[in-house]
């Protein structure tokens, strides 16, 4: 049936949660809009007035507040918003003001609920809330991040340290020594469910005992402070950080439903806030041993949890890592050189695969290769390299970054070879390309010197542009290869839908997703010339190239990020449960929304690999 | 001996004329002959000092076979009733009407409305009794008046003998009095520049209303009605006089 509400129901076949309703419905919609014009500046909301419709933005821009008129989100053409009241009791809950000039369609309540109780995707999407639906959504004030948003828990290292009152204060400080703690809880005696009756501290040490010269053989419950001042686990860290200021002390025990679960110092705070990956770069460079290098790993893996936590995005995650990586690298290097003296002839260590694109994550192999100097000579040279390269890749693997299983490290002597060899291996590779130069070209193309002489690999990475966008044939079989690894066909409930209709209960995201997304844009990227390593980056030469169809280059981008971020979530999840990470996805642990949103994902990688097939066709091997 | 006031001396008597169509609608509702009319004019306009904010307008749209009036027929009517806060395109209607003369190819690009698909719409005679009663005693908005006006008194005419005649706030015209005043409009004026266009799809650029596809009597009404919305907020109030914008 025609409409004679054409322009209405032509827009709402672009917006989802419209675009996916059946046609039906969708009509049905289209017929019951009204609308309305809003001059910028105009309220178009008010906080406690009664909903009767679901608002659409048609054109324009809305922002929606908070009731303390903290900003909640900001919408533009296709978004929608008063959901949230209309779901609960059909009040206005974030007050809107047009912030452009605007025209608002409006759904009525009873539209509103009829698609809501009969089309399950339509009551998804309406439930999940506009702020976590939109990437650009995330505009929460940036303070309300760090100490302000994280919990007391997060910073609890260990267990308390505990001492039963009547030790001795020797006994009390060879305890601290021993177990390297600052401060002790004090408890009535030794059974297990002995009353918290105190706390000592370094400082009580100082200022009860020794500068008040008394004899330390006395009983711990001398010097102690009995005036407790404690802190609920869920309570925030800044309040952590108001109460020690507050009453002066340096120490917080912290509880959880009165039971003590650890002690947090005012260091801990500090080192809180400075467990950003600058910081830990910094610090990378003044570690004098592999061992003390190899303690920094487990404050990059805090890193990463932070900034995951604080809502960073894929590309600030990526080249925070891939940044950490490198000066672990380099530090490596640097103390290799001191062991092992200087080398006989220059050299340039390369980073490959995801540090070099800068899209580096906390599980991740060691790949990486030496390029010699023309005049390296086997016979005299060799062994020095060979001790180099196992010095740093054990030192990597020391660090949490695992050995390559495919083996492609600088301990591989055929990875450890002067520039022309490199050159030639590149030049077969690209005109007489086979399955395994192919797997190579995929982990060795995206290649980035790291230490030495960087110009080597500049020089190597020109070469590869040069000769692969010069070489259809070589294109055409990187993009076979590309679409070996193809992405789920969805999710259903708990288990992934497999394109053949078996079923997994796991998904390996890195293997299904962001590796086929990197290969199918190397391939793209290589066929423009294109310098640029990283992922996006890479997306944004091909979409000014044009060589995509018009908008799938930013879908693409949207992808990209989504199949990134669900993976980055996933990790920091495992270790804040104190699990190591992997690449291991279950649907079950994913909300409603990261389902559907990885599904589109999942989507567009899918048609953009049938696209890659269909423009670099043939493909011998 | 002139007991005028001032006031009443600078009115020109041609804009008094116009401004009082509540008294012109009860003098036309005496004369008409025919029951529809009668009850059309009965309904009456609202008095000129009534704020827009009380007021429940009606877009309304024409689609025809050309532009002449008399000669020419309308052949789809859109309309689309509304207020200053709410366009009702939920309760927009239209009529497809089969009108006296051929269609003829020119109009048929315009609007898209074909022989077969007027084949089996009516005569306006069979529409004149709906619309007037969707029209009753509301203020009528169109983009460029003398072809609704017009066509819909010549249609009638035809139909029932004698013509119909009510209040209308043109669009367009309200455009053209923005255009050509301030002094934006004076340096114009003055530096022979073109003027602006009118047309109904540019004036809404000017407010960043969407691009709708012209020509489709429906989609025209509540283009018209969302320009005048926006056209109020950007230079007038709710509580301007509706004497001030229709004519």
């Amino acid at each position: 049936m025609q409409i004679e509400q054409i322009e209405i129901l032509n827009f709402l076949k672009r917006y989802s949660p419209f675009k996916e309703l059946p046609d039906d419905l969708l009509h049905q919609t289209a017929l019951q809009v009204d609308i309305g014009y809003f001059k910028a500046g105009t309220p178009i909301l008010r906080f406690g007035e009664p909903l009767q419709a679901l608002h659409l933005v048609r054109s324009g821009a809305v922002e929606t507040y908070r009731r303390n008129g903290v900003l909640y989100n900001r919408l533009s053409e296709g978004g929608i918003f008063a959901e949230q009241g209309l779901l609960r009791d059909k009040t206005v809950i974030f007050p809107a003001t047009a912030i452009e000039d605007s025209l608002i369609y409006f759904i009525p309540v009873a539209c509103f609920e009829l698609l809501y109780q009969s089309d399950e995707v339509f009551a998804d999407y309406v439930e999940i809330g506009d702020t976590q639906r939109k990437k650009s959504g995330v505009l929460a004030d940036k303070s309300s991040n760090d100490l302000m948003s994280s919990e007391v828990r997060q910073l609890i290292g260990r267990a308390a340290v505990t001492l039963a009152a009547d030790a001795t204060v020797q006994q009390a400080a060879q305890l601290m020594q021993q177990e390297s703690v600052s401060s002790l809880l004090i408890v009535a005696d030794q059974s297990k469910d002995a009353a918290l009756v105190g706390i000592v501290t370094d400082r009580d040490l100082r200022n009860r005992l020794i500068a008040a010269g008394l004899d330390y053989q006395q009983p711990v419950s001398v010097i102690m402070t009995k005036e407790l001042v404690c802190i609920e686990s869920n309570q925030f860290v800044f309040e952590a950080m108001l109460v020690m200021l507050r009453h002066n002390v340096h120490h917080l025990p912290v509880l959880d439903q009165g039971k003590v679960l650890g002690i947090i110092s005012i260091a801990d705070v500090i080192r809180y806030e400075s467990q950003n990956s600058l910081y830990i770069v910094s610090s990378i460079f003044r570690q004098q041993t592999v061992a003390e290098l190899q303690s920094l790993s487990t404050e990059l893996a805090s890193c990463f949890v932070r900034m995951v936590n604080e809502d960073a995005n894929s590309r600030m995650i990526g080249a925070a890592m891939a940044v950490t990586g490198r000066s672990f690298k380099q530090r490596l290097l640097e103390l290799a050189e001191q062991h092992l003296g200087p080398p006989p002839v220059p050299y340039c260590f390369l980073a490959l695969g995801s540090m070099a694109r800068d899209e580096q994550l906390i599980v991740t192999d060691q790949d990486n290769a030496l390029v010699l100097h023309n005049d390296y000579d086997p016979l005299l040279h060799q062994d020095y390299f060979a001790a180099l390269a196992e010095f740093v890749c054990d030192g990597l693997a020391l660090c949490g970054y695992s050995y390559c299983s495919g083996d492609i490290m600088a301990t591989n002597s055929q990875w450890r070879q002067p520039l022309r060899v490199w050159q030639q291996y590149f030049t077969d590779w690209i005109e007489k390309p086979d399955a395994q130069r192919l797997l190579n070209s995929a982990i060795f193309f995206d290649l980035e010197g790291v230490w030495g002489e960087l110009h080597w690999a500049e020089q190597l990475n020109q070469q590869i542009r040069r000769q692969v966008k010069a070489n259809a044939d070589f294109l055409a079989c990187m993009a076979r290869n590309a679409i070996s690894r193809t992405p789920p066909l969805g999710f259903f409930k708990d288990f992934v839908l497999e394109n053949d209709g078996q079923q997994n209960n796991s998904l390996d995201i890195k293997r299904r997703g962001t590796a086929p997304l990197a290969d199918l844009v190397r391939v793209h990227a290589l066929s423009i010339g294109c310098a640029a390593t990283n992922t996006y980056e890479r997306l944004l030469a091909v979409k000014a190239a044009g060589i995509l169809p018009k908008g799938r280059a930013d879908d693409l981008i949207d992808a990209l990020e989504v199949i990134a971020m669900v993976r980055i979530r996933q990790q920091a999840k495992s270790l804040q449960a104190g699990r190591s990470a992997d690449n291991k996805v279950k649907p079950e642990e994913l909300s409603a929304f990261e389902r559907k949103t990885l599904k589109e994902a999942f989507q567009i990688l899918s048609f953009a690999q049938k696209f890659l097939k269909f423009r670099y066709p043939g493909g011998r091997q | 001996m002139f007991y005028l006031k001032k006031q009443e001396l600078k009115t020109d008597p041609l804009q008094m004329l116009s401004k009082n169509w509540q008294n012109t609608m009860q003098q036309l509702e005496l004369k008409a002959k025919d029951a529809r009319l009668k009850a059309f004019y009965q309904a009456g306009a609202v008095a000129a000092d009534t704020a827009l904010q009380d007021i429940c307008f009606v877009a309304l749209d024409f689609e025809t076979t050309g532009l002449d009036p008399v000669r020419d027929g309308i052949v789809s009517i859109g309309l689309v009733p509304l207020t200053l806060n709410r366009i009702h395109s939920s309760k927009a209607q239209s009529y497809l009407v089969k009108p006296r003369v051929q269609l003829n190819e020119r109009s048929v690009i315009v609007h898209g409305i074909t022989d077969s698909a007027i084949a089996q719409a009516a005569d306006l005679e069979l529409y004149i009794e709906p619309l007037l009663q969707a029209l009753a005693g509301k203020v009528v908005l169109v983009h460029h008046l003398p072809i609704e006006r017009a066509f819909l008194y010549h249609g009638v005419m035809s139909r029932l003998g004698e013509g119909v005649i009510f209040p209308i706030i043109d669009t367009l015209a309200l455009e053209r009095g923005f255009t050509q005043s301030g002094l934006q409009g004076w340096w114009r004026s003055m530096t022979a520049q073109a003027k602006p266009s009118l047309r109904l799809a540019d004036c809404r650029q000017r407010y960043q209303l969407p691009a709708y596809q012209p020509h489709h009597a429906v989609t025209d009404a509540i283009a018209c009605a969302e320009l005048f919305q926006a056209q109020v907020a950007q230079h007038f109030s709710v509580s301007t006089p509706v004497g001030k914008l229709w004519s």
